[in-house]
């Protein structure tokens, strides 16, 4: 599912908002600076959230896509 | 010449100091921006399986952004920190509740049904009905349970404050609750975290 390499991915399909970055949260606080997640989901409300939790929490985000349906992210932890 | 060294040597050019005061203004401030840790505080003062989740949503949402966050748990609010969460909710008196079946064909999920409320109010058990229906409609949309969210909050180290005059008021023994909160206190211990904060929300 993933086309990434990231250091790390999560799935949060099926969850609806605020799950999907209450578990990205989750996952960066185990990865180190520079690493990276990658979270796929289904919420369409969590392209705009996760935009603005990267942008609050000063990770990067490297990319964000849609799929049918699903939508794909890259976050890169700061 | 700096304009620093000039005050120095009284030879206090204004204009030059202006353009260093401004400067040096903005930069101080851009540093205290960065450094400010965004607060919440919440007012948490309902009970019903349906209010339980704005404060719940938003107080685990902005720790999940890094912000420090309180809430202040008062009348029915107490609800929500029992051990046993048993919440329902109430259509009764809230036309803006939508009533939808959340199994059968998409047809039948679709309708919105209108209960007047005197038959809302007539019928025993309505209220248990509309709660289980709420509470397989959060699962079919993958929305997250009130325990989810509540332990999301702890996790994350929410400050869950309770009020102690409530307590007193409906005779609550405090082993009800569970054992994180913070602390049992009063309106004049919580206005001063509100004051603080960033955004301060009644629910």
């Amino acid at each position: 599912m993933m086309s990434t390499n990231a250091t790390q991915s999560l799935d949060a399909r099926g969850m609806n908002c605020p799950l999907p970055i209450l578990r990205t949260k989750k996952a960066l606080t185990n990865l180190g600076t520079g690493e990276t997640l990658a979270v796929i989901s289904t919420d369409p409300g969590s392209v705009k959230d996760m935009q603005a939790f990267c942008k609050q929490t000063g990770n990067e985000l490297i990319s964000s896509s849609a799929n049918q349906g699903e939508f794909e992210f890259l976050i890169r932890k700061s | 010449m700096g304009a620093v060294e000039n005050i120095l040597t009284n030879k206090l050019d204004q204009s030059q100091f202006d353009q260093w005061f401004d400067q040096r203004f903005e930069s101080k401030m851009a540093e205290r921006e960065a450094a400010h840790v965004p607060s919440l505080s919440i007012i948490a003062t309902k009970g019903t399986l349906d209010w339980a989740y704005p404060p719940f949503i938003l107080a685990s949402t902005a720790s999940a952004l890094g912000w420090d966050v309180s809430i202040f748990f008062t009348f029915y609010g107490l609800e929500l920190l029992k051990k046993n969460l048993n919440l329902e909710i109430s259509p009764l008196g809230n036309p803006g509740m939508p009533m939808k079946m959340p199994f059968g064909p998409q047809w039948l999920r679709e309708i919105n049904w209108k209960v007047p409320n005197a038959v809302m109010a007539g019928v025993p058990g309505f209220e248990k009905v509309a709660t289980r229906l709420m509470e397989q409609t959060v699962k079919n949309k993958g929305v997250a349970t009130i325990e989810e969210l509540r332990s999301a909050c702890i996790e994350a180290d929410v400050k869950l404050v309770a009020c102690q005059m409530t307590v007193d008021l409906f005779g609550y023994s405090p082993d009800a609750f569970i054992p994180e909160i913070r602390g049992w206190i009063g309106a004049a211990s919580f206005l001063p975290i509100a004051q603080q904060s960033d955004v301060s929300l009644f629910i």
